[in-house]
């Protein structure tokens, strides 16, 4: 009955009530959700298959229980999505009685409202379909899975985040953020992204997924894949654009440590197949997830900062 | 208690099972904050090469040898460009026995609004002098604004001891006055350590230059620092921030109030009052994220279920213990955050907990000078980073426990009611 298995011991920490920092981080995450339940009236979980949305769906069950989340998912399609990531995605989506609205971005690219970058990244290309669906949906609040201890853009984003008319960051306009006092009032046109996870770091996403057995895409763990390397990275090929000629195709064992777009998500070598061996590897990283696999963080110095300020997360 | 409270856990055994510490930097540039911040993330192994790399090469763009530390926490490009820090940036870091939030503030024209931004969730406040200037002004002020804010720990870390050759004297008398200093403020817990953060004495390694100094280095004290209070010492505060009913048929009559426990331990059974209506049922079970349960305690976020089909809506206090008295008059200590004016007859909106209420600002008795502590009394406003005390008559009774006994359901913020800036932050009752 009592959640004695949550306490520490007294002998460590002096307070048998004291709790984890993942129970800390997950009771932080909870009371985020709820605000936003209470607070406004149309929000939408930005939902990639990723394991950072998969979490934040997985809090956000754990919020409303034994109701049903009262918030719709939305999914920005680049059309370069990893099919075992769908397949996860409209499995979840029957599973839980969800909402799913889709923005694709081939539908912006078919009737010429986006152009196809000469270097194939889709990433980049997300931005305008978000900020559209946003509107289409009239969503007043975006939780997205973005942290802190990803990028340095991101390590001075707030937990709720406000958004001008065209989606627009501007770090000066930023509230500043008390205890846990999280101020959500926009104007008409204006909405306001949600970070619940935004002081999770991934070994702390990862020991979660461990600690809750929580299913996540197959890709996530050590599988052979047909790859061939890009700006030091192992890209998946295929119909999307590689490899070009020069790049030679070569069977290795992979995982994915980011799941996003396939033209510019690497997979790192790893023989990790189970979520305690991903635990082990992450503990011992010396490479960011962001450093090691995403090619869009590279462009620049402020890659990040950039397109944030142009409406991204 | 009872005894299967004391059991291990299988996160502990698993090694997943460590504590939260969140703390705040104080300090310029100067004292060697950067360095300071650098050395603890660099020597407890938490940068990692591609952002080492990173900063390896904009030093180098910018005509710098050895790579720039600082350049690790200026994230943004107006930052680097201009050479400040805008905004208070959360670090994140580990040892095998705590997991840590660092909130490094900046030590600019905004300081007092980023500290106190920082320091509102810090359970410990890292204040750094430099070894040969001693207590100066600036190490006032970031005591002053720990006691303010309440952060229940402070270490003074005395920098720069090699400049002074390591001499013990030195360290003492500056510890000496900065703690009676701090004494003054009512600052519960100081300790004090001597660092150099350039050559890594007493930050993550124990010094070799300083035999007299017996005490922990600064990151062993921040993994043994006790972490949060001990809610069985306080009565249980619940802000319910959302009614849960699911309204199917497997859940029926399910009626559950949403909340994070502010403070304090409820249990099954506990007779409670509804704020501010002033209706009192019992608890009749607690449900944590899915589990049922019949005890939770401060931080856990879960739902109560209430003995009574009695009105309860978001915004409402569930206590437990001593209640406080719902009042529409609000004296408290302020910081004012915006750029913005804050004068008597401004008309708001007043956050607290979960419930947001229209509020008048009636009186300015007094801003303090952070510096001195001086009281200048009717100020005309109040401007961004002033401190003061405001006297407030808000449309609807608020349920407020003292900041200084209770972090949450004593602190507020005032918010513009045409467009939603966050004006001011509030702490109930009296400064220090």
């Amino acid at each position: 009955m009592t959640t004695a298995a949550d306490i520490l011991t007294s002998e460590s920490y002096g307070n048998p009530y004291a709790l984890s920092h993942l129970d800390a981080l997950e009771a932080e995450a909870v009371h985020i959700f709820r605000e936003v339940a209470g607070e406004f009236e149309r929000p939408v979980i930005l939902f990639s298959g990723g394991k950072d949305s998969i979490v934040m769906l997985h809090l956000a069950l754990k919020a409303f229980w034994p109701a049903q989340v009262p918030f719709a998912l939305l999914h920005v399609d680049t059309g370069h999505n990893f099919p075992e990531v769908l397949e996860y995605r409209d499995r979840t989506v029957a599973e839980h009685g969800l909402r799913l609205h889709v923005a694709r971005v081939q539908d912006f690219i078919d009737d010429g409202r986006l152009r196809e970058r000469p270097d194939g990244l889709r990433n980049p290309l997300q931005t305008v379909p978000l900020l559209d669906g946003i509107e289409k949906g009239r969503f007043d609040a975006v939780f997205g899975g973005g942290r802190r201890d990803e990028e340095k853009a991101r390590a001075k984003e707030r937990v709720f985040s406000l958004r001008d008319e065209f989606g627009a960051w501007d770090p000066r306009r930023q509230r500043p953020e008390l205890w846990s006092l999280y101020n959500g009032r926009h104007s008409p046109g204006e909405h306001v992204r949600v970070f619940p996870l935004s002081n999770w770091t991934e070994l702390d996403v990862w020991q979660y997924i461990e600690r809750e057995n929580i299913e996540l895409p197959a890709i996530y763990y050590a599988h052979e894949r047909e790859v061939f390397q890009r700006s030091g990275m192992w890209l998946t090929a295929g119909e999307w654009g590689g490899p070009k000629a020069g790049e030679t195709v070569e069977r290795r064992l992979v995982r994915y440590r980011t799941v996003g777009d396939m033209s510019c998500t690497g997979a790192v070598d790893s023989d990790a197949t189970t979520v305690a061996d991903v635990v082990t590897e992450v503990a011992a990283s010396r490479l960011t997830e962001r450093g090691a696999t995403r090619a869009d963080d590279k462009v620049s110095e402020a890659a990040m900062e950039d397109r944030k300020r142009e409406g991204y997360f | 208690m009872s005894t299967e409270l004391h059991q291990p856990t299988p996160a502990l055994e698993s090694g997943t099972a460590t504590a939260l510490l969140r703390f705040a930097t104080a300090g310029s540039v100067d004292d060697g904050k950067s360095t300071l911040v650098g050395r603890l993330l660099h020597d407890s192994k938490s940068i990692l090469t591609d952002q080492l790399e990173a900063v390896t090469t904009a030093s180098q763009n910018r005509g710098q040898e050895a790579p720039d530390l600082a350049l690790l926490t200026d994230g943004l490009r107006a930052e680097r460009e201009q050479g400040i820090t805008i905004d208070v940036a959360y670090r994140y870091f580990a040892t095998a026995r705590r997991r840590f939030i660092l909130a490094d503030t900046p030590g600019h024209v905004q300081y007092t609004r980023n500290m106190v931004t920082g320091a509102s969730t810090a359970e410990l406040a890292v204040v750094l002098v430099d070894a040969r200037n001693g207590v100066v002004q600036q190490t006032r002020r970031h005591a002053a604004v720990a006691a303010l804010l309440r952060v229940p720990h402070v270490v003074l870390a005395v920098n720069k001891m090699d400049l002074v050759d390591y001499a013990e004297p030195v360290f003492a008398a500056i510890a000496e006055e900065f703690n009676a200093y701090a004494a003054s403020l009512g600052v519960p817990d100081v300790t004090a350590i001597p660092i150099s953060a350039l050559a890594g004495d007493n930050v993550v390694e124990p010094s070799a230059h300083m035999d007299w100094y017996g005490g922990p280095t600064l990151l062993e004290h921040l993994e043994t620092v006790p972490v949060g209070s001990d809610p069985s010492d306080e009565p249980a505060r619940f802000p319910v921030q959302y009614v849960i009913r699911p309204q199917s048929a497997e859940h029926l009559d399910y009626r559950g109030y949403a909340g994070q426990l502010a403070s304090g331990v409820l249990r099954a059974g506990d007779p409670v009052t509804v704020l501010p209506s002033g209706l009192t049922t019992t608890v009749a079970g607690i449900d944590v994220l899915g589990k049922q349960t019949d005890i939770a305690w401060a931080p856990q976020s879960v739902t109560v279920r209430l003995a009574d089909d009695i009105d309860v809506s978001r915004g409402d206090l569930i206590a437990a213990g001593a209640a406080p008295e719902p009042t529409q008059d609000v004296l408290a200590t302020v910081s004012h955050l915006h750029e913005r004016p804050l004068r008597v007859g401004d008309r708001v909106l007043l956050k607290h907990t979960t419930r947001t209420v229209r509020a008048i600002v009636k009186e300015l008795p007094y801003r303090i000078d952070i510096d001195t502590l001086d009281r200048v009394p009717q100020p005309e406003s109040l401007q961004v980073n002033d401190i003061g005390q405001v006297v407030l008559r808000t449309a609807e009774p608020l349920a407020l426990d003292r900041y200084a006994v209770n972090r949450h359901t004593g602190s507020f913020l005032l918010i513009d009611q045409a467009d939603g800036t966050t004006l001011t932050a509030g702490m109930v009752g009296e400064a220090f």
